[in-house]
C-alpha cells in the first residue's frame, strides 16, 4: 500500500494553490487598487508592471483545479458542489478580468477604455472575495452524505465566510500595494505607501478575528491550537506574525522598497501554514482525510511522475522571468 | 431526466462548444505556422515569412481566449459533474493532469520564444520554438482526446465495489479502442478546418486585390489542403464509423436512422426520425447504401435501434440531424477542394472569383462540422457518460435548478460579451490585406498569452534602474 502518495499529493497541490495565492494575489490586488487609482497614466504603469507575468500566475490555480480532480476526485466532487457559486463567480470574474488586461489597450475610445477598466477592477475584486468565500466555505466545514455533497446552494453564506471574503480582498489590495511599491516610484509610489499602512492594519484585525472564530467553528480545530502538545506546533505562529508586522511596518517608515513586499509575503505563508496545520489531515473538513479522498496509489502515481519533471522546470522558468523583469516601470514604457 | 441535469448538459454544452473552437484554431494554425516558417528557412521567399507574421498575430489573440475558456473547463466536471468525477476521475483525472501540465509547459517555455522572439534568437532556435509549440498543441489533444474516447470505449479498468472505475493499465486506457479513429478524425478535422479559414482570407483579399501576393500564396496551400485532406477525412470519419459500429452499435443505429435489423439497409438520405412511433417519416432513402457504408458489405445489416432497451437510446434528432450536417458540410469541402484543383490545372486559380465566392462561403464551415461532429458523437453517447457503464442521470452534482440555471445563464452573458469581443478583434485582424514586409506581433501592448516568458523583455526593455 503506497500510503506515501496521499501526503506528498496533498504537499503539492497545497504548493499550487499558495503558488496560486502568493503571485496571483498582487496582481488581482493591483486591480483593486483601481478603486483608488484613477489617473489613466497611472493605471497604464499599474497594469504594465504585471502584464508580462499575470497569465503565468494564473495557471496554478488550473494546476490546482486539474490536480485536485485527478488525485483527489472525491474532494474535488464534494467541495465544488458545495461552493458552486462562489467558484462559477470567481471563474467568469478571472475571465471577465483577463480579457480586460488586452482590451483596455486595444480600446479606441476613452469610453469604452473606462468600461474595460471597470471591468479589471470589479473582475479583480470580485474574483479576490469569491477566494475568500470559499476559503471560509471550506473551512467551516461541508456536510457529506454517500459520498456526495449534502448541502443546499447557499450554505456556505455567513457571517465567517464574508469575513473571510473581505480578509482576503484587503490582503490582495494589500499585496498589490507592496508589489507596486516595489516596482514604482515618485507619487504613485508614495500613495502605495499610505494605501499599504491603511490596509496592514486592516488585515491584521481581520487576521485577528479570522483566526480567534476558525477554532470555534470546530473543537478539533481549537485542539490543535490551543492543547497539547498541538501549541508546540502552534504557538510561534502568531509570534512569527507579530515580528513579520514589525518589520513591515519598519520598512514602511525607512520607505524601504521590497521589504514590504516581503514581509506581505511571509504573512501569507504564515497565515497559511496556520490554515495547514488546522486542515491537517483533513481535505474536506470535518470529515474527509486525504487519506479518505485520494485516488487509487496507480492514479496518483502515474500523474506524479510527469509533475516532478515538469514542476522544477516550469519553477525555474518562472524564477528567470520575474528576474528579467524586475526594475522600475515608469510612464511611457512598455515591457513588450 | 431532470431539469437541474438538462441544465447542466446545456452548460457543460455551451461552455465546451464555444471553448473546444479554439483549440481546434490552435492546433491547426500551430501547425500551419510551422510549415509557414519550415518553407521559408528553406525557400528564402519573402511572401512566407510575411504569411507567418500576419497569421502569428492572430494565433495569439486565439490562443489567449483559448486559455480563458479552458480555465472554466477545468472546473466544469466538478461543478456540475461531481458523481462522474468521484467515480471517473481516477481514470481520466490523470490524463487531463497531463493536458494542464503540457498547456503549461507550452506556455511557459515556447510560446512567448515564439511570439516575441524572432529578433532575439536565432531562425533556427525560433524555428524549434514553432515546432515545438505546434508539438504541444497536439500532445494536449493527445490527452483532452485520450479522457474522452474513454468515456465512449472504457477499457483498462475495474469497479471497485463502492461503484468507483479505478486504472488497472494506462496503456490500455489511454489507447483505448476508439482513440487512434478519434485522434486522427479530430486532427484532421482541426488542420482542415483552419485550411478552409486560411482559404476564406486569402479569397476575401484576392477578391480586393488578386495581385496580392500572400493572399494568392495562403489560398493556394488551402485549396491544396481541401483537395487533400478534405477526401482523407472522408476515409477516417468512415474508419471511425466502423469501429463505432463495432463498439457503441446504438449510436450509429440513430446517426443512421435505422430502427429495424434488415440485411441490406438503406441509407436515409433525409427524413424525420420519429422515436414514438420507431420509424422515420417522410424519409428519402437509397437501397442497400447504408449496408454498404457501416458494414463494407451489399448484404450487411445495420444493427437497429429496436435491438436496444428504450432507455438505452440517445436522443434522435440530435444525433440523425448533425451527422447529415458533418457529412453534408464535408462533401461541399471536397467539391471545393475538387473545383480548385481543375482550376488550378487550367491556370486560373487567380481567375476565378466564383470559387473565391465559395471559398469565402465556406470559411466556417470547417468549424461548423467540427461542431457537428462532436454533437453527433457527444450527444451519441447518452444516456451514458461512461458508456454502458454510467448513466448521465447518476453523473450530476447535487445541485438544485435553480442554481444550476442562474449559472447558465451568467455563462452566457458573460461569454457573449467577451467572446463576442473576442471574435470581433479575430476578424478585424483577418479583415486586415497582409502586406509585403509584415511584421510580427505589436511591441506596443500586451499580450495576454505572453505567457511568463521573458523573451520579449530581453532586448525591448530598458534596463534596470540601479540599486533595485
Amino acid at each position: 500500500m503506497a500510503n506515501w502518495l496521499p501526503p506528498v499529493w496533498a504537499g503539492l497541490i497545497a504548493f499550487a494553490v499558495l503558488a496560486y495565492v502568493l503571485l496571483d494575489g498582487f496582481d488581482l490586488g493591483v486591480g483593486i487598487l483601481f478603486a483608488a487609482e484613477r489617473d489613466a497614466r497611472d493605471r497604464d504603469v499599474i497594469v504594465n508592471s504585471v502584464a508580462p507575468i499575470w497569465d503565468g500566475n494564473e495557471t496554478w490555480l488550473v494546476l490546482g483545479g486539474g490536480g485536485l480532480l485527478a488525485v483527489f476526485p472525491l474532494a474535488y466532487s464534494i467541495i465544488l458542489p458545495a461552493l458552486y457559486p462562489t467558484i462559477i463567480a470567481m471563474l467568469l470574474s478571472l475571465v471577465f478580468r483577463g480579457v480586460a488586461f488586452e482590451f483596455r489597450f486595444r480600446a479606441r475610445r476613452a469610453a469604452s477604455r473606462l468600461w474595460w477598466d471597470r471591468a479589471f477592477l470589479a473582475g479583480s475584486a470580485l474574483a479576490a472575495f469569491c477566494q475568500g468565500l470559499s476559503l471560509g466555505g471550506l473551512l467551516q466545514g461541508i456536510r457529506v452524505a454517500d459520498r456526495a455533497y449534502a448541502g443546499g446552494w447557499l450554505d456556505w453564506l455567513n457571517g465567517f465566510t464574508v469575513l473571510c471574503g473581505l480578509a482576503l480582498v484587503v490582503g490582495y489590495a494589500l499585496q498589490g500595494s507592496c508589489w507596486l511599491i516595489w516596482r514604482t516610484e515618485g507619487a504613485l509610489q508614495r500613495r502605495c505607501r499610505r494605501y499599504a499602512s491603511l490596509l496592514g492594519v486592516l488585515l491584521l484585525a481581520l487576521m485577528v478575528v479570522v483566526s480567534l472564530w476558525t477554532p470555534m467553528l470546530n473543537p478539533s480545530i481549537s485542539g490543535k491550537w490551543f492543547g497539547y502538545p498541538g501549541i508546540v506546533l502552534t504557538g510561534p505562529v502568531p509570534i512569527l506574525v507579530a515580528l513579520v508586522a514589525w518589520r513591515f511596518w519598519r520598512g514602511l517608515a525607512r520607505r524601504e522598497h521590497l521589504s514590504p513586499f516581503l514581509c506581505v509575503q511571509a504573512w501569507f505563508v504564515l497565515s497559511y501554514i496556520g490554515l495547514g496545520i488546522s486542515f491537517w489531515p483533513l481535505i474536506v473538513p470535518p470529515s474527509l482525510t486525504i487519506w479518505d479522498a485520494a485516488a487509487p496509489p496507480a492514479s496518483q502515481l502515474f500523474l506524479l511522475v510527469g509533475t516532478v519533471i515538469l514542476i522544477p522546470i516550469i519553477l525555474t522558468y518562472t524564477g528567470y522571468a520575474y528576474w528579467v523583469f524586475r526594475g522600475k516601470v515608469r510612464h511611457g514604457e512598455h515591457y513588450h | 431526466m431532470t431539469n437541474a441535469i438538462i441544465l447542466a448538459r446545456a452548460q457543460f454544452a455551451f461552455t465546451v462548444g464555444l471553448h473546444i473552437i479554439l483549440p481546434a484554431f490552435s492546433i491547426g494554425l500551430a501547425s500551419y505556422l510551422m510549415v509557414l516558417e519550415g518553407l521559408w528557412l528553406r525557400t528564402g521567399r519573402q511572401v512566407y515569412h510575411d504569411l507567418y507574421n500576419y497569421w502569428l498575430k492572430i494565433f495569439a489573440v486565439g490562443f489567449a481566449m483559448g486559455v480563458v475558456s479552458g480555465l472554466v473547463m477545468s472546473y466544469q466536471f466538478g461543478t456540475n459533474w461531481a458523481r462522474f468525477s468521484d467515480r471517473v476521475g481516477p481514470v481520466i483525472g490523470p490524463l487531463m493532469g497531463y493536458e494542464v501540465l503540457t498547456a503549461f509547459f507550452l506556455e511557459a517555455g515556447f510560446l512567448g520564444v515564439m511570439l516575441f522572439g524572432q529578433t532575439r534568437v536565432g531562425p533556427r532556435l525560433h524555428f524549434f520554438a514553432t515546432c515545438c509549440v505546434a508539438a504541444g498543441t497536439l500532445m494536449s489533444a493527445f490527452w483532452i482526446l485520450a479522457a474522452n474516447s474513454w468515456m465512449q470505449t472504457p477499457a483498462g479498468y475495474t469497479v471497485a465495489p463502492d461503484g468507483r472505475f479505478l486504472p488497472t493499465n494506462y496503456w490500455e486506457v489511454i489507447f483505448n479502442p476508439s482513440f487512434p479513429y478519434r485522434f486522427v478524425h479530430m486532427v484532421l478535422a482541426c488542420y482542415l478546418s483552419l485550411a478552409l479559414l486560411v482559404g476564406a482570407v486569402g479569397a476575401w483579399h484576392l477578391l480586393r486585390d488578386r495581385q496580392n501576393q500572400a493572399a494568392r500564396t495562403m489560398f493556394s496551400m488551402a485549396m491544396w489542403m481541401a483537395a487533400i485532406v478534405a477526401p482523407l477525412q472522408l476515409v477516417a470519419g468512415d474508419a471511425q464509423g466502423l469501429n463505432t459500429a463495432e463498439y457503441q452499435p446504438a449510436k450509429v443505429a440513430a446517426m443512421e436512422g435505422d430502427f429495424e435489423t434488415v440485411p441490406g439497409s438503406p441509407l436515409v438520405l433525409f427524413g424525420m426520425p420519429n422515436a414514438a412511433e420507431g420509424r422515420v417519416d417522410f424519409s428519402l432513402e437509397i437501397p442497400r447504401a447504408g449496408a454498404l457504408i457501416v458494414t463494407h458489405s451489399w448484404n450487411g445489416a445495420v444493427r437497429g435501434l429496436n435491438e436496444f432497451p428504450r432507455e438505452n437510446w440517445p436522443p434522435l434528432p440530435y444525433v440523425f440531424w448533425a451527422f447529415r450536417a458533418m457529412v453534408g458540410l464535408g462533401l461541399l469541402m471536397i467539391a471545393l477542394g475538387w473545383w480548385s484543383l481543375v482550376q488550378r490545372f487550367r491556370r486560373r486559380l487567380y481567375a476565378s472569383p466564383l470559387l473565391w465566392r465559395a471559398a469565402v462561403l465556406m470559411g466556417p464551415a470547417g468549424f461548423m462540422a467540427l461542431l457537428s461532429g462532436w454533437t453527433v458523437t457527444e450527444v451519441g453517447r447518452q444516456p451514458f457518460t461512461a458508456y454502458g457503464l454510467l448513466r448521465t442521470a447518476e453523473s450530476a452534482s447535487p445541485i438544485a435548478t435553480p442554481g444550476v440555471a442562474a449559472s447558465l445563464a451568467a455563462f452566457v452573458v458573460v461569454y457573449f460579451i467577451v467572446f463576442g469581443a473576442g471574435f470581433l478583434y479575430l476578424l478585424r485582424l483577418m479583415a486586415r490585406r497582409p502586406v509585403a514586409g509584415e511584421a510580427g506581433p505589436p511591441s506596443g501592448v500586451p499580450v495576454r498569452s505572453a505567457g511568463i516568458t521573458p523573451m520579449p523583455a530581453v532586448a525591448g526593455a530598458p534596463a534596470p534602474a540601479a540599486g533595485d
